[in-house]
């Protein structure tokens, strides 16, 4: 609990071993445990991508999940109806995907990056349950309720129908969508965002194209939310209308949140949290819904930097003196 | 379920077996018949969750866990209604709790969903609940560990069509929820009504969850000489309520959830004299299925649903397999052989499994009737039988390789020809 934790090299190699220890800790627990991490691992590069919107940009989008979706349905479509995807060719399933979804993004953010605030959140909210509707309806392609089963992974030398095997593609993947987003966050750009999220009219004064750089932040987002679509066709073996409601999108929305927006690992940290209390405490106990809200509530009372914001209380308390102009990173937008 | 002190127990008894020297490796083995139970204990099915789960103690708790000398471990996981979660749960009860059979899943996505996790892990699924038709039809090749004990959701409906002509009616409106568990229901229905020179001159698909039928009703066809519904939940404690007050005079009929008894107590004298059809009632008139509905309703304070009958059936039939093994399970191939050669006497009346691993059964038209039943004292709604179709199977009045050679039923088949 030194200040010297708090440097930004420090931070990164906590993280960094965070990671290796994940790495080599969950392959070794029971099979149950590593289809659950697996499944976080995959759901997690959807909630960084949003956090790119939420914790950078201050854009508070709840369509997030179509992103996913048609990352996921466009897996499941080709693996089903053309066999594409099961060997090599999962690796252009798996640029299409990030291109599919960038290139819906595209779309989509023409017409909502006009707004902020509330009315960017409602505007969202309806892209995404058009993408629903969609999916729910168009039985012919995605069949409709019922959904796409996928239960074939991809072999390429490698067979991914084993589950540690797949845990590791996924872990890799994930581990590569965290650098990137790490370094776009970092970047002059990435600066940019923040200096939009925190005061949008100055950026305009100084200059800066802010509508572009939204844009763009907002593609970048659809994009990786693509990728996390693909690896969870494959990871739940189903697509349905289910990976793409709204809940889908408020649930990660949450977990960025209860993590802490504007850290990347926070929302990490939440899908973990939230997956855990969802799928493997509601194994043991009937009333883990309880626990689940209570997180929640706990969170949004006494932590409004999510649970990334413990150590930074912790050092504020200790050392107030120390603290100066630098603050803590304020949450610019949380939903109500 | 898994309390410390039942496995105190059990290991007590077990290392007792022990010292006195019973065929040790052979009952330790054994010791117990682990049921993997899938049913959506939380959110917005959990009502109906909660009423497949009680269906299934019921029977344990009447036979004391015990199938033909093995304790039956059941554990019981909450899928949520939501098809991956539901996969998910399926895997842990396989991986971990090593389960030798699952049974339950609601919905017919969650029946698509579970079925090919039965395949991949040979494991036997025993189809409780979810009724989606392409499991034991055109689907079925893929899925051999599969059985289903309830029903498809067109088989009530094909007789139910017959006997809508019967009634003499001509053309007829269907208007039913906008999803796949909908089109099996309305387009069985339509398949047996046009089959004996009935017309469906309209069908109209709010989307699932609607609570204002306004947009809808006012467009129903005026000819008509009936209504046939089918809605789910909270739509259905709404369309009939809508539909009187928009002043309906025609007869109203409704798909087999329509008029459920999970939903019949929460309607209102509305629905006296709407007709649906289903493989069970609460109202049945026997000896045995009143015995059901007394025990059901002082343990759980309500009636009996098909959801609990469907259950409560499905573990006597497993009960009934087991039992012939010795309480040996018999590995996966021969189980569902045997559940599939069996022939059972159960709530719903007498039941066997087609060679497409459904059930053949008693189909019942109902009348929604306000009087009493069971020696209770309040005039309740009751499901009255009027009418019974016995030993139903999925294809009804149609020949098998006919009907799987037509493609399952959807929004647009069969076409609306007579619109």
């Amino acid at each position: 609990m030194t200040p010297m934790l708090r440097s930004q090299p420090a931070k990164v190699l906590i993280v960094i071993v965070a990671l290796a220890l994940v790495a080599v800790i969950v392959p070794n627990t029971n099979s149950f445990v590593l289809l659950l991490a697996t499944r976080a691992l995959a759901f997690a590069i959807l909630v960084m991508s949003l956090d790119i919107l939420l914790g950078y940009t201050g854009l508070a989008s709840l369509g997030q999940a179509a992103y996913l979706g048609v990352g996921a349905y466009l897996t499941a479509i080709l693996a089903t109806r053309y066999q594409f995807g099961l060997g090599w060719d999962f690796w252009i399933v798996l640029a299409l995907g990030i291109l599919g979804s960038a290139a819906l993004a595209a779309v989509f953010g023409l017409l909502a990056i006009r707004a902020t605030g509330t009315y960017f959140l409602m505007i969202t909210l309806a892209l995404g349950q058009c993408v629903w509707g969609l999916a729910y309806r168009w039985n012919s392609v995605t069949g409709g309720d019922n959904g796409i089963n996928l239960r074939q992974r991809p072999k390429f030398g490698i067979d991914l129908s084993n589950e540690v095997t797949f845990f590791y593609l996924v872990f890799t993947l994930f581990a590569l969508s965290l650098l990137a987003m790490y370094v776009l966050v970092r970047s002059p750009f990435g600066r940019s965002l923040m200096g939009i999220r925190e005061q949008e009219l100055r950026m305009k004064i100084l200059g800066y194209n802010t509508w572009l750089h939204k844009y763009i932040a907002f593609i970048i987002a659809g994009a990786f939310g693509g990728l996390s679509g693909v690896l969870w066709a494959h990871t739940a073996g189903i697509v349905s209308p289910e990976n793409v409601v709204l809940t889908t999108s408020v649930d990660a929305l949450l977990m960025a949140v209860l993590g802490g927006a504007g850290t990347l690992v926070g929302g990490v940290i939440g899908s973990f949290i939230v997956f855990g209390l969802r799928e493997y405490l509601s194994t043991l106990v009937p009333w883990w819904q309880y626990v689940l809200g209570a997180v929640y509530v706990l969170t949004i009372l006494y932590l409004p930097t999510g649970l990334m914001g413990i150590p930074e209380r912790i050092w504020q308390r200790r050392s107030t003196t120390e603290r100066k102009a630098e603050g803590p990173k304020k949450l610019a937008t949380a939903p109500s | 379920m898994k309390r410390n002190p039942l496995r105190l127990l059990k290991a007590t008894l077990l290392s007792g077996a022990l010292a006195i020297g019973a065929t040790a490796t052979s009952a330790q083995q054994q010791e117990e018949l682990r049921i993997g139970f899938l049913a959506p204990t939380t959110g917005i099915f959990a009502q109906i969750g909660k009423d497949m789960v009680d269906g299934f103690q019921m029977y344990l708790d009447e036979v004391k866990s015990d199938f033909g000398g093995v304790k039956v471990r059941l554990i019981v996981e909450d899928e949520q209604g939501k098809p991956d979660t539901a996969v998910t749960k399926v895997r842990k009860l396989i991986l971990q709790d090593k389960v030798h059979m699952f049974v339950g899943g609601l919905l017919a996505s969650t029946g698509y969903a579970l079925a090919p996790e039965s395949t991949s892990n040979k494991t036997v699924y025993v189809v409780s609940v979810a009724a989606a038709d392409d499991l034991t039809q055109r689907d079925l090749p893929k899925y051999p560990y599969l059985i289903r004990t309830s029903w498809t959701s067109s088989q009530p409906h094909h007789p139910f069509g017959q006997w809508a002509c019967e009634q003499g009616y001509k053309k007829i409106v269907a208007i039913g929820a906008d999803y796949a568990f909908g089109y099996e229901v309305v387009g069985g229905f339509q398949r047996g009504f046009e089959a004996c020179g009935g017309q469906i001159v309209q069908k109209i698909w709010p989307p699932l969850g609607t609570k204002d039928f306004g947009p809808y009703i006012p467009t129903i066809k005026a000819d008509a000489d009936a209504i046939f519904s089918l809605m789910v939940g909270p739509m259905a404690l709404q369309f009939p309520k809508q539909l009187a007050a928009a002043g309906n005079k025609k007869p109203v009929l409704g798909g087999g959830t329509s008029y459920d008894e999970f939903v019949l107590p929460a309607m209102g004298d509305e629905v006296i004299g709407h007709v649906s059809p289903l493989q069970y009632s609460a109202a049945l008139d026997n000896p045995k299925n009143a015995a059901f509905v007394k025990t059901y309703r002082t343990k759980y304070g309500k009636v009996p649903s098909y959801y609990s009958e469907s259950n409560y059936t499905s573990a006597q039939m497993i009960h009934a397999v087991i039992k012939a093994n010795n309480g040996k399970f018999p590995g996966p191939e021969a189980f569902v052989k045997q559940l599939n050669a069996l022939k059972v006497d159960t709530i719903r009346g007498p039941v066997v499994i087609d060679e497409m691993r459904n059930p053949v059964q008693n189909i019942y038209i109902k009348k929604v009737e306000k009087k009493k039943m069971f020696g209770y004292e309040k005039d309740e709604l009751w499901n009255t039988v009027i009418k019974t179709y016995p030993n139903v199977n999925q294809f009804g009045q149609f020949k098998k390789d006919e009907f799987l050679a037509t493609p399952v039923y959807d929004r647009n088949y069969p076409p609306c020809k007579f619109c």
